[in-house]
């Protein structure tokens, strides 16, 4: 796998956090390169087992999206794109269903785990605790 | 490779081994060395920032996510100074007589393990928080438990000082919580037991622990270890095995030793659960105060315990069902989100096993039974009929198909949310009562310990954790594993002293 560290982990990495967390598309450069960092870091720190197998999927995403729309994932449409993970979700095989699986939650890791992401939900819970609150 | 000669040597120092460890410290005084082997580091105070980002990968291994072998479950489960009882939320239940006495342990009897149970929770300080410390996630259970015919009890909580940050499995900013970290360990260091943390124990063998102590990473989390960083030979006239199920089981398995007792690592349970969110029509305090007050204990009639949760925006996300707008939607409701955790009350059976991958590393297979998915659908509607009982405008399912029910859905929970909908890979379960696998029974032909935790035919180890389980527990285990040290700790000691 690419693991520059000012890139994202894979080519088509925005598009599937485009279709993941739809706020991602007005995300700022330096929010993209915090996302994509978390990402990498989880992703090093997993067994190479499973690194492989994030791999795989996204390239099985890929040639998915070539054999029915004749693009690669990156360059579907947020339509298309969006139908496409939702009917590996929906698949009979576990396999594709864990398999976006764990690529959404890989992206939410990145997203919800930052700090302005959480101010925007209006999540406040802090070390004070009640005193920060009455 | 250094040499070290100790009396006692304790692997992990969570419920179990910091329990062993405090109850063993007065055999210092009587020159017997008592060391305690932790994995993971010495968190210091600052270092609890209550942010997920930089909590989660310091605290559990895998940030949260170790998954089973087939992927359709991750495991929590911590590593450091404390074990898991630095993230877990302080709940303390003694273990049902039912269910001690449905172990059928020869030796051990539920008296005996309330009693020890009792002196746990006096010493940890463990109490009921008073109504004005409870927030709306909590009362708005209770309030819709009881309008839909539920009984949900108070959780008894082992708090000291709680400022109510709601962020206990992040590990408490404010040293509030009573886990072995605050209360067991130090006492065992204050009369002469030395704990060395970042020490991985790597093999077992007779009497013996190949050990690696390693540097602090630049910019990691903790303080440097207590030892030099490097290779330790540990030799030992007893070794007690506490690191928890992925942390005792794998060390028994990859050591090779000869004629290990033939169910070890058979029969893993862990109360599988998943979160379930629910929307109301206005703001309410969730994300302040205790975030786990009450429950209601459908164990022994319908297989299911429903718990107050509140998580943290990433977990919140990953147990919400799908992606995209909708997904977002929900989660941009964040300060009108009520939680229910739903843990199922599972059976230990032999396939549900841990085992090594060549590497030593653990492997957690894990098969969701029949039973299993009908008592986490009950438990899913019983949750979703006191989330509408208590107000809420609509509720998350994961087992309902689409997820999502309007207050209209509310006469028909039973239709809408199906076993036939209850599909792996699209929910997000995950477990962190993990038990089993070293069970105490008779003798190696149904078990791999004896009722003190001592590894059939081998006097000198012992287990000491909730991999003595023989089955699921159908409650917060951490009490229970004190407990069972506490008797293992006095076999030790009988050992020591005849």
């Amino acid at each position: 796998m690419a693991s520059p560290s000012t890139t994202a982990p894979w080519p088509a990495f925005r598009a599937f956090a485009q279709c993941f967390i739809p706020e991602t598309s007005r995300a700022t450069a330096p929010e993209w390169r915090a996302l994509e960092d978390v990402v990498r870091r989880a992703l090093e720190a997993r067994p190479p087992r499973v690194r492989r197998q994030v791999v795989l999927f996204v390239r099985l995403i890929d040639l998915a999206a070539r054999a029915r729309y004749r693009h690669g994932f990156a360059a579907l449409d947020h339509a298309r794109a969006t139908a496409l993970l939702e009917g590996f979700a929906a698949s009979r095989l576990l396999l594709l269903r864990r398999g976006v699986w764990g690529l959404r939650t890989l992206v939410m890791l990145g997203w919800y785990t930052d700090h302005s992401v959480c101010e925007v939900l209006g999540y406040r819970a802090s070390a004070a605790g009640w005193e920060a609150r009455r | 490779m250094k040499l070290v000669r100790c009396a006692v040597a304790i692997v992990g120092s969570g419920a179990g081994g910091g329990t062993v460890a405090a109850a063993l410290a007065p055999l210092v005084s009587h020159g017997k060395r008592v060391l305690v082997l932790e994995r993971g580091p010495r968190f210091r105070e600052e270092d609890f920032t209550g942010r997920e980002r930089d909590m989660a990968p310091a605290l559990y291994a895998d940030e949260g996510g170790f998954l089973t072998a087939d992927g359709t479950m991750t495991l929590a489960f911590a590593r450091g100074y404390g074990g898991s009882t630095i993230v877990y939320t302080g709940t303390s239940l003694i273990a049902p007589r039912r269910v001690i006495e449905g172990w059928r342990v020869p030796g051990l009897d539920h008296a005996d393990l309330e009693r020890r149970s009792r002196e746990f929770m006096e010493a940890n300080g463990v109490h009921l928080l008073p109504p004005v410390l409870l927030n709306e996630n909590n009362n708005l259970f209770a309030a819709g438990a009881a309008a839909a015919g539920f009984h949900a009890e108070q959780f008894p909580l082992n708090l000291r000082g709680c400022r109510g940050s709601s962020l206990c499995n992040l590990g408490c900013p404010n040293a509030a919580k009573q886990g072995t970290n605050r209360v067991q360990l130090p006492q065992a260091e204050r009369l002469g037991v030395e704990v060395v943390t970042r020490a991985l124990v790597t093999r077992l063998v007779e009497k013996r622990l190949l050990v690696t102590v390693s540097a602090r990473p630049a910019g990691a989390k903790g303080a440097d270890p207590e030892w030099e960083p490097g290779e330790y030979e540990i030799e030992a006239d007893t070794i007690v095995l506490a690191g928890g199920v992925m942390g005792t089981l794998p060390l028994l398995l990859a050591s090779g030793l000869p004629g290990l007792p033939r169910p070890t690592g058979a029969g893993f349970t862990c109360h599988p659960a998943h979160i379930l969110v629910a929307e109301h029509s206005r703001a309410i305090t969730n994300d302040v105060g205790h975030p786990k007050s009450f429950f209601v204990d459908r164990a022994e009639a319908e297989g299911y315990v429903l718990e107050t949760c509140m998580y943290f925006p990433f977990v919140t996300a990953k147990n919400l069902t799908g992606f995209g707008a909708g997904h977002s939607a929900f989660m941009q409701a964040f300060p009108r989100l009520q939680m229910i955790l739903v843990l199922a009350c599972d059976k230990a059976i032999p396939d549900n096993r841990i085992t090594v991958d060549r590497h030593g590393e653990p492997v957690a297979h894990y098969r969701f039974t029949e039973g299993v998915i009908e008592s986490m659908v009950r438990a899913t509607r019983a949750a979703t009929r006191i989330f509408f009982a208590a107000g809420a405008i609509r509720v998350h399912a994961p087992s309902a198909d689409p997820p999502l029910l309007e207050a209209i859905d509310a006469a028909r929970i039973d239709q809408r949310i199906d076993a036939r909908h209850f599909r792996t890979g699209t929910i997000s379960i995950s477990a962190a009562h993990l038990m089993g696998g070293a069970r105490m029974g008779r003798d190696a032909s149904d078990s791999v310990t004896d009722h003190r935790g001592r590894v059939h035919g081998r006097p000198w180890l012992r287990v000491a954790d909730a991999s003595l389980f023989p089955d699921s527990l159908e409650i917060n285990p951490y009490l229970t594993i004190m407990a069972l040290a506490d008797r293992v700790a006095e076999g030790v000691t009988e050992d020591l002293t005849r």
